[in-house]
């Protein structure tokens, strides 16, 4: 019942990029070297990914390699958040922080309520999931968090003046930050299956699996998402807050960049 | 009532934001009622220090979850109270705080900062952005405070307005005192620095 499509379905599924890049030609949209690239790229990546994935997977049911892996996955995101939220002051520690405490509480409940069993082959796509689909409401909410401080520094600091502490001044800016990143993660999770079919369901499908038990796989792997999310940005935007003030509740000076 | 006056720039609003310890000082120290300022809790020292801001910094929501910030406690009406006091209607309390205009916004602010009952109450210019009607409003209530035995300090770059507010003046110029003593002493100062404040601040035009 398993998919294989063979080096030579992968060869004859690059006839897609080819008409991409016909098209990019007729249309002169000069886009055929970047297609070229990124196709080229996407496929030595995953190619290597998947090689290390054999090696670790094959490591005669060892996870400490798998471990490892998830460690540097971490690290890797973390430094990718930091990079894309350059002006936040000391984010890569934050973002580490945050994508390991999100990883010790959903993995925490899916294996150690023995939703999946603990393996290698569960351990690494479950982190992946984890830490991707965290990073992009990670830099939102700490470059929120950054910002409502910055340009609301009036509001905070007279909230300061009425003897509130630094958590509490923080709190209503730190909140919409917050809202504003989870939204569209509730929304998405929402719009499931009505809209497109999310990419752990469909291949499995594609692999043979029965429908429904796809759909199961489906459902936790989106619940642990939804916990991943929460739990990250949660961690990074308190972190944020609280490096944008002194210990004796003062909101730092955050210099504007220069317009 | 003590009034600091200077030229912008001078280091006045510094010197109120390191009273009540928005910002530390880098040398020297600051003591109150007797106690050096670092010692104290900076929360508890805020409340007891309050402060009303240049610019009005009404916060989202309505009035009176404004006063709540400073008071948790307080029932509406202990808030129609507070209002009143600083010339609003009691009417206000369930108004969004954002939509009222910038006097009435900054009278909320003092409303706002005596929920708290401080014992001192520092003003940074807080008539500079506002109306004729609540800048005597604010003048008139922190005449009565200061009367009422809080110690009022009050930062101006405008000569008319401490002429009608200062039991004490503090003239600062380029970070440093220039001048302390009553309002008339002021314009008898024959140091070139005030005299230049004076001047500018005489053809001002509030």
């Amino acid at each position: 019942m398993t998919v294989d499509i063979g080096w030579t379905g992968l060869v004859l599924a690059f006839v897609l990029v080819a008409v991409a890049i016909a098209l990019s030609w007729w249309q002169r949209l000069a886009l055929e070297r970047s297609l070229v690239w990124a196709s080229v790229r996407a496929l030595v990546q995953l190619l290597l990914v998947g090689v290390a994935l054999r090696f670790v997977l094959d490591a005669d049911g060892s996870i400490a390699w798998a471990w490892v892996w998830v460690l540097l996955m971490i690290v890797f995101a973390s430094f990718t958040v930091r990079v894309r939220a350059r002006e936040v002051p000391g984010l890569w520690p934050l973002a580490i922080a945050s994508f390991g405490a999100a990883a010790v509480v959903s993995l925490g409940v899916l294996f150690g309520l023995g939703v999946f069993a603990l393996e290698a082959r569960t351990l690494i796509p479950m982190a992946g999931l984890v830490v991707g689909n965290s990073m992009a409401a990670t830099v939102l909410v700490s470059r929120r968090v950054f910002e409502e401080l910055r340009d609301k520094r009036d509001e905070v600091e007279a909230r300061l003046a009425l003897g509130a502490s630094s958590a509490d001044a923080a709190r209503p800016y730190v909140r919409a930050a917050l809202r504003t990143a989870l939204i569209p993660q509730i929304e998405a999770t929402k719009a499931v299956g009505l809209v497109f079919l999310p990419g752990a369901m469909t291949g499995l499908i594609l692999a043979g699996v029965d429908p429904l038990d796809a759909v199961q796989v489906q459902v936790a792997v989106m619940y642990l998402i939804l916990g991943s999310v929460a739990t990250t940005t949660v961690v990074i935007a308190l972190g944020v807050s609280r490096r944008l003030f002194t210990t004796d509740h003062r909101l730092v000076r955050i210099d504007r960049p220069a317009a | 009532m003590t009034v600091v006056a200077g030229p912008s720039g001078s280091g006045k609003s510094t010197l109120l934001r390191l009273c009540n310890r928005l910002e530390r000082p880098s040398s020297g120290r600051i003591w109150f009622r007797g106690v050096e300022i670092d010692e104290l809790d900076p929360m508890a020292l805020r409340r007891r220090v309050g402060m009303v801001f240049q610019r009005p910094t009404p916060f989202g929501g309505t009035v009176i979850e404004n006063l709540r910030v400073a008071d948790p406690e307080i029932d509406e009406p202990a808030a129609g109270a507070l209002l009143t006091r600083v010339g609003l209607d009691a009417t206000f309390i369930g108004r969004a705080a954002h939509e009222l205009s910038s006097g009435e916004a900054q009278r909320l602010c003092l409303a706002r900062t005596l929920a708290t009952d401080p014992e001192v109450l520092l003003m940074d210019e807080p008539t500079s952005s506002v109306d004729s009607r609540s800048r005597a409003v604010l003048e008139d209530l922190a005449r009565e405070l200061a009367v009422g035995g809080v110690a009022v300090v009050w930062v101006t770059h405008d000569m008319r307005q401490l002429r009608r507010l200062a039991d004490n003046v503090v003239v600062m110029v380029g970070g440093r005192i220039a001048h302390t003593g009553p309002p008339e002493s002021v314009e008898r100062d024959a140091s070139a620095a005030v005299r230049a404040f004076v001047a500018e601040s005489e053809g001002g035009d509030e």
